[in-house]
């Protein structure tokens, strides 16, 4: 099931990342459109993280997403986390790199570490 | 995030502004800032406006130990360019890509057209007037395309005068020796007219338009990434 929905969010990253670099405003014309979206931002890297501190992913609740906050690497299970946080609603801190225990299924190829602020978009 | 707090970013954006957002990485609880903002701990608007000066977001713990992340959204990079020929129409193309702000700067209304230039913002002035009403910044690129004296140097002048990070000039090396005493008997110094570069771009064998855009949108990413940061 993992390798499905990666290779399904991975064809999605390509093709909307050329269509829209505004992650923010995506997100909020979701939201506006009466989608769930959760926001996940770089908060802190360390080594040779591709993506800098305040790189944004926006996620809907249908797995669609735009932005990025890696290489392509992390980009499967931050979504996956996401639908969580969505259904949830709670923030939470994600932690990615080599030392992870999944290293080769969702870690970093680079070296790099890369922390994550995950957060559900709430009305209230 | 609450949606009013993105709406609040994106409405910052719009309005070119700078705006930073502060989450408590504990609590959940955030803020938006913009600079000069008051009732904040002194220690919070300290961080944002390192922020927006550094154009860098970062993690900090504040007194008390509780860690804080500050995500900054400063306007965009602008990319001003004078002389709407033809090189300037994938330069201009590019440099949206590369998420600038760009304006393409000509008095001759037949080269600065909307058809030749969409999504940009056209100026039909004479460059140095143009140049004068931008308010350059140390977040902004000048590169002047006309070839011509008239339009060039002034133009020169006024981005010589600012904290414009980068400076282009087209032009052949001899085209280059020319400007440069031009400049010197116009009163400006060696280390001024240094910050000009010319033969504008990398020396990357361009040949087409579109090859010399990249050489020049290579050049300015470079002085932005490697030499001003």
């Amino acid at each position: 099931m993992a390798g499905s929905s990666m290779t399904e969010t991975t064809t999605r990253l390509d093709n909307k990342n050329r269509a829209d670099d505004n992650v923010l405003a995506q997100a909020a014309a979701w939201a506006d459109a009466g989608h769930k979206v959760a926001l996940a931002t770089v908060i802190e890297t360390w080594g040779s993280a591709p993506r800098p501190v305040g790189s944004q992913l926006a996620i809907r609740e249908d797995a669609t997403f735009v932005g990025s906050v890696s290489g392509g690497c992390i980009e499967g299970d931050v979504v996956t986390r996401a639908l969580d946080a969505i259904q949830s609603e709670a923030p939470e801190v994600l932690e990615y790199g080599v030392a992870d225990a999944m290293a080769w299924e969702v870690g970093l190829a680079c070296g790099g570490k890369i922390k994550i602020y995950l957060e559900p978009l709430t009305v209230a | 995030m609450k949606q009013e707090t993105l709406k609040q970013i994106l409405s910052a954006q719009a309005a070119k502004q700078p705006i930073v957002l502060a989450s408590n990485l504990q609590t959940n609880e955030q803020l938006t800032l913009v600079p000069g903002e008051t009732g904040q701990p002194d220690w919070m608007m300290t961080e944002v406006d390192a922020a927006i000066r550094s154009d860098k977001s970062r993690t900090t713990d504040a007194p008390d130990g509780t860690p804080w992340f500050f995500n900054v959204f400063n306007p965009p990079l602008r990319l001003i360019i004078v002389g709407a020929v033809h090189i300037a129409q994938p330069l201009a193309r590019m440099g949206l890509e590369a998420g600038y702000d760009v304006s393409v700067i000509d008095p001759r209304e037949a080269f600065a057209s909307a058809e030749r230039f969409p999504n940009v913002t056209l100026i039909n002035e004479w460059p140095d007037e143009a140049l004068q009403h931008l308010e350059l910044d140390a977040r902004t690129a000048v590169v002047t395309l006309t070839h011509d004296p008239k339009l060039d140097d002034p133009a020169l002048h006024v981005a010589l005068q600012s904290a414009a990070f980068y400076i282009g000039a087209l032009g052949s090396k001899k085209t280059q020796a020319a400007r440069q005493q031009r400049l010197t008997d116009a009163g400006f110094a060696d280390a001024e007219i240094a910050r000009i570069c010319g033969p504008v771009g990398l020396n990357i064998g361009a040949k087409s338009p579109a090859e010399i855009a990249i050489s020049i949108l290579a050049e300015i990413t470079q002085t932005l990434r490697q030499e001003h940061s």
